[in-house]
C-alpha cells in the first residue's frame, strides 16, 4: 500500500473505530478537568470581569460604576510601582533561574550512578513550603549575621542591606527565588536525556566540539522545554506572592517595620487592595489587567518562540 | 455599677437588636460559632468553661486561629458569617463603616451594660461616631525598659534617659549604644518605630487622626519632629539597615533575650514583655519607668481586642451572652485566678491580667495579686497598672488599615534613606486622605 494510497481526504479526516473510542475515553478522562475548570475557573473569572465594572467591599452589594475602576488603575501610581516592581523581578528572574537551571541539569545529566541522589537534593527545596523559605530567607538575608553577607564579607564586600535598602530589596528577593529551582531542573533534565545519543556520535564525527555539539545539537533538541519554561516562569513571576508577603507583610507586625514599597509585587498590592482595603472591584480590575499583561506577553512568547523551536517528528 | 455588671455576668443578654428574655442566661440556645479566637491558655478556656455552664444549650462551635480577613470576608460574602468574630480592635472601624458588623446598642440598653467600665481609650477603638460596635477586651500598655546593667556600664543614671528631652535622649543613646568595626552590639535607646510613631506624635502634643477618625493629620508639624527626632536616633547608632538587622535577631521570648544579653539599653516596649522577663529571666537589672510626654506626664498607646457580632449572625442573643459573660468582672476574676494558680505550679510570678475593665483590674490587683518580693517587678508592675489611665488608642476610623499603611510606609521610606520626614508625611496625609475621604462616601 503506497503513502498516497493512506492520505485521508482533504479537509476530512478520516477516524478508526479505535481513533474514536480513544477520543471518547479521552473527553470522559477530561471531564472531571473541565467541570472545574467551568466552576472553579471559568465562573469566577466571569464574576471578576463583573466585579471589575463594580464599586464592590466584599460586605455590600455592588453598585455598578462602568470604567472608573480602569481608569483609577491607569493612574494609580502604587499601581504603577508593583508593577514595575513585578516586572524588574520577572526580567530578571526568568532568565537567570533558566539559565542556572540548564547549568545544573547538565551537571546532573553527567553524573552517574549518583544522578538519582542529586536530582532529589536539587527537588527538596521545591517541597519546602514557600512560608518556610521566606522566613528562612529573612535570616538568610540579615544585614549583619546572614549567611549571605557573612559570604560576601569574605569575598570583601560588605554590609549589603538586603531587607532594607529599597535597592536591595528586589534582588534580595530575587537571590531567594534561585532557591528553588528543582522543577526547571528536572524539566530541562529529562529533555537532555530524550536528546538522541546518535545525534551527538554524528555530529562528533563531524568535528563538532563541545560547544558546538551544545549549539547545534542540545540547544536545538531540548528548545521546546526551554520554552516551556520560558513562559511557565513567566506566568508564575508576574504572579508572585507568598514567599515576599510572608517575608515582609505577613502579620501585623511584620507589616510595620518589613513592609517595603520595593518588595510590593502586582499580587501582593492586589491582596491588599481585596481584602484588607476592601476596594474588591478596584482589585478585581487589577486581576484583568494582570491577565491581559500576561496573555500579550504569552503570545509573543509564542510568536517568537515558533521560530526558534524544534519540535521533534516537524518536518519544517 | 458593680452589682450592675454581675447580674450581666449571669443573667446573659438579650439580643442584639432583640427583646431580651431577661430570665437569666439558660435561655439562650442554638448554635453560636466563633471566629478570630482560640482556647489558647486559661484565661481563655476559664472564661469560655465560665459561658458553657452558664449557657449549657449552647452549642459552642469555636473555630481555633487568629482573625484573618480573608476568611471573613469570605464567610461574609458568602452569607455564611460565624455569630461572633474577635479581631483587633483598630479593624473595628473599618468594619462598622461598611455595615458588615452590627451596633451593640440594644444588646447594651436591653441588658443595663455599663460601658464607663471599660478603658476610655479601649472603648473609644470600638465607637464610630458614638455607636459601640464591639466589646473591648484587655489593654496592653506601652511602658519604658531601662537595663540597669548596661546604664551602669555606660556610666549612665537612669533619671538621665529623660524621655521628655528628647535632646539629652540623642545623648544618652550614643552613650549606651555600642558600635565597633562598623557592627552594631547594642543597641542604645530604641525608639520602636514605625509602630509607636503614634505615641512619640503623641508625646510631642500631636494626634495623627481626629478624634472621630475621619482626618488625617500626618502632616502636622509635630508628627514631623517626632519622626524627625526618632529617626535621628536611629540614624546615629549606624543606621536603619545595621539596626534592624540586630534587632531583628532579638528573643523577647526566651532566656536569650535582649534584656538578658545585655544587647539593649532603654526602649519602650508592651507590657506583656514584663512576664516573658518574669518567667525567663527573672535576675535581670529590670526597671520600668512611665513613657511621658515632653512635659514629663505619662502618655502611653493601648492597643487590644474586640468581639463583634457580624451582619447576617444566626444566633446574635447567644453571641450577646457571651461577649457579656467573657467580659463580666466575676469571669475576669476566675480567669485571673487560673493564670495565678498556672504560674504558681511553675514556679513563676503572677504578674497580673490587664483586661480592659476598670473594675475587673482593680480588684484582680487587690484580690489576686501579691507582690513577688522582687522589688523590681513589683514596681514595675506599679508602673504598669498606673499607665492604664493614661493611655490613649488610635480612633476607630473608616480607612483604618489604609491609614495605617499610609503611615507605616511614610515612616519605613524615611528610615530606608529614601526621603526626608516632612515630605514622607505630606504625601501620606495625602493617600490616607484620599483613602478616609473615598471610605466616607
Amino acid at each position: 500500500m503506497s503513502a498516497t494510497a493512506t492520505t485521508p481526504p482533504a479537509g476530512r479526516r478520516h477516524r478508526t473505530p479505535l481513533a474514536r473510542r480513544e477520543a471518547r475515553w479521552a473527553y470522559v478522562f477530561l471531564a472531571p478537568w473541565i467541570v472545574g475548570f467551568l466552576a472553579f475557573q471559568a465562573g469566577p473569572m466571569v464574576a471578576s470581569a463583573w466585579l471589575s465594572l463594580t464599586e464592590y467591599d466584599v460586605i455590600n452589594p455592588p453598585r455598578y460604576a462602568g470604567l472608573d475602576n480602569y481608569r483609577q488603575l491607569m493612574t494609580d501610581p502604587a499601581v504603577a510601582r508593583s508593577l514595575g516592581n513585578t516586572v524588574y523581578y520577572t526580567v530578571l528572574h526568568v532568565p537567570l533561574a533558566m539559565v542556572l537551571s540548564l547549568g545544573l541539569a547538565l551537571l546532573l545529566h553527567r553524573v552517574g550512578r549518583w544522578q538519582g541522589f542529586f536530582r532529589t537534593v536539587f527537588y527538596l527545596p521545591v517541597m519546602t513550603p514557600a512560608v518556610a523559605v521566606g522566613i528562612l530567607f529573612l535570616l538568610l538575608l540579615n544585614t549583619q549575621d546572614g549567611l549571605i553577607n557573612r559570604g560576601l564579607a569574605g569575598l570583601g564586600i560588605e554590609g549589603l542591606s538586603w531587607t532594607t535598602d529599597p535597592a536591595w530589596v528586589m534582588p534580595g528577593i530575587i537571590l531567594m527565588s534561585l532557591w528553588s529551582l528543582g522543577s526547571t531542573v528536572i524539566i530541562y533534565l529529562a529533555a537532555l536525556q530524550n536528546v538522541p545519543r546518535d545525534l551527538y556520535e554524528a555530529a562528533a564525527i563531524d568535528g563538532a566540539g563541545a560547544w558546538a555539539r551544545f549549539r547545534h545539537v542540545t540547544l536545538p533538541m531540548i528548545s521546546g522545554a526551554i520554552f516551556f519554561t520560558l513562559v511557565v516562569n513567566t506566568i508564575a513571576s508576574l504572579q508572585m506572592f507568598t514567599e515576599v508577603y510572608t517575608m515582609y507583610f505577613g502579620n501585623r507586625q511584620t507589616q510595620g517595620s518589613f513592609s517595603s514599597e520595593a518588595a510590593t509585587f502586582y499580587v501582593i498590592h492586589l491582596f491588599q487592595e481585596a481584602f484588607q482595603f476592601l476596594h474588591m472591584g478596584f482589585a478585581s480590575a487589577m486581576a484583568w489587567l494582570l491577565f491581559v499583561i500576561i496573555l500579550l506577553i504569552t503570545l509573543v512568547q509564542v510568536r517568537l518562540g515558533n521560530r526558534f523551536v524544534h519540535y521533534e517528528g516537524d518536518e519544517t | 455599677m458593680v452589682a450592675g455588671v454581675l447580674a450581666l455576668a449571669v443573667s446573659g443578654c438579650g439580643g442584639v437588636g432583640a427583646g431580651g428574655d431577661g430570665g437569666g442566661g439558660n435561655a439562650t440556645e442554638g448554635t453560636l460559632s466563633t471566629m478570630g479566637f482560640g482556647r489558647s491558655d486559661e484565661i481563655a478556656s476559664t472564661r469560655v468553661d465560665a459561658f458553657q455552664r452558664e449557657h449549657p444549650k449552647v452549642d459552642l462551635r469555636i473555630t481555633e486561629g487568629a482573625f484573618d480577613e480573608q476568611q471573613f470576608l469570605s464567610a461574609v460574602a458568602s452569607g455564611n458569617p460565624p455569630d461572633l468574630v474577635y479581631l483587633d480592635r483598630n479593624l473595628v472601624g473599618t468594619y462598622a463603616t461598611r455595615g458588615s458588623i452590627l451596633p451593640l446598642t440594644d444588646c447594651v440598653q436591653q441588658q443595663g451594660i455599663d460601658l464607663a467600665q471599660y478603658r476610655p481609650a479601649a472603648r473609644e477603638q470600638v465607637s464610630l461616631d458614638g455607636v459601640l460596635y464591639g466589646v473591648p477586651e484587655f489593654s496592653t500598655v506601652r511602658v519604658f525598659y531601662l537595663n540597669e546593667a548596661v546604664l551602669r556600664q555606660a556610666g549612665v543614671r537612669p533619671e538621665q534617659v529623660d524621655l521628655a528631652d528628647w535632646a539629652a535622649l540623642s545623648t544618652v543613646s550614643a552613650e549606651l549604644a555600642r558600635v565597633s568595626d562598623g557592627r552594631l552590639s547594642r543597641i542604645g535607646v530604641d525608639p520602636k518605630i514605625p509602630e509607636f510613631l503614634p505615641m512619640w506624635a503623641k508625646a510631642n502634643g500631636a494626634d495623627m487622626i481626629s478624634a472621630d477618625g475621619r482626618t488625617a493629620q500626618l502632616d502636622h508639624p509635630k508628627v514631623v519632629e517626632a519622626l524627625t527626632a526618632t529617626v535621628a536616633l536611629i540614624r546615629d547608632q549606624g543606621g536603619w539597615g545595621k539596626f534592624k538587622s540586630f534587632r531583628d535577631t532579638f528573643d523577647f521570648f526566651g532566656a536569650q533575650n535582649p534584656l538578658a544579653k545585655n544587647q539593649i539599653g532603654a526602649w519602650p516596649m508592651e507590657e506583656w514583655f514584663l512576664n516573658q522577663v518574669a518567667a525567663n529571666s527573672p535576675d535581670v537589672e529590670l526597671l520600668v519607668k512611665p513613657f511621658v510626654d515632653r512635659q514629663g506626664n505619662p502618655v502611653t498607646m493601648s492597643s487590644g481586642q474586640a468581639w463583634v457580632i457580624p451582619k447576617g449572625a444566626k444566633n446574635p442573643d447567644a453571641a450577646c451572652a457571651f461577649v457579656t459573660q467573657m467580659t463580666a468582672i466575676d469571669t475576669w476574676l476566675a480567669a485571673a485566678q487560673a493564670r495565678a494558680d498556672a504560674r504558681r505550679a511553675e514556679g513563676q510570678p503572677f504578674t497580673g491580667v490587664w483586661t480592659g475593665n476598670i473594675e475587673a483590674d482593680r480588684r484582680i490587683f487587690d484580690e489576686l495579686y501579691q507582690p513577688t518580693g522582687n522589688r523590681r517587678f513589683d514596681e514595675a508592675v506599679d508602673t504598669i497598672r498606673s499607665m492604664q489611665d493614661a493611655a490613649f488608642a488610635l480612633p476607630a476610623s473608616p480607612a483604618g488599615a489604609e491609614f495605617d499603611k499610609a503611615w507605616t510606609d511614610a515612616v519605613n521610606r524615611v528610615l530606608s534613606g529614601q526621603t526626608e520626614p516632612a515630605e514622607a508625611l505630606a504625601r501620606a496625609q495625602r493617600e490616607a486622605t484620599a483613602a478616609l475621604d473615598q471610605a466616607s462616601k
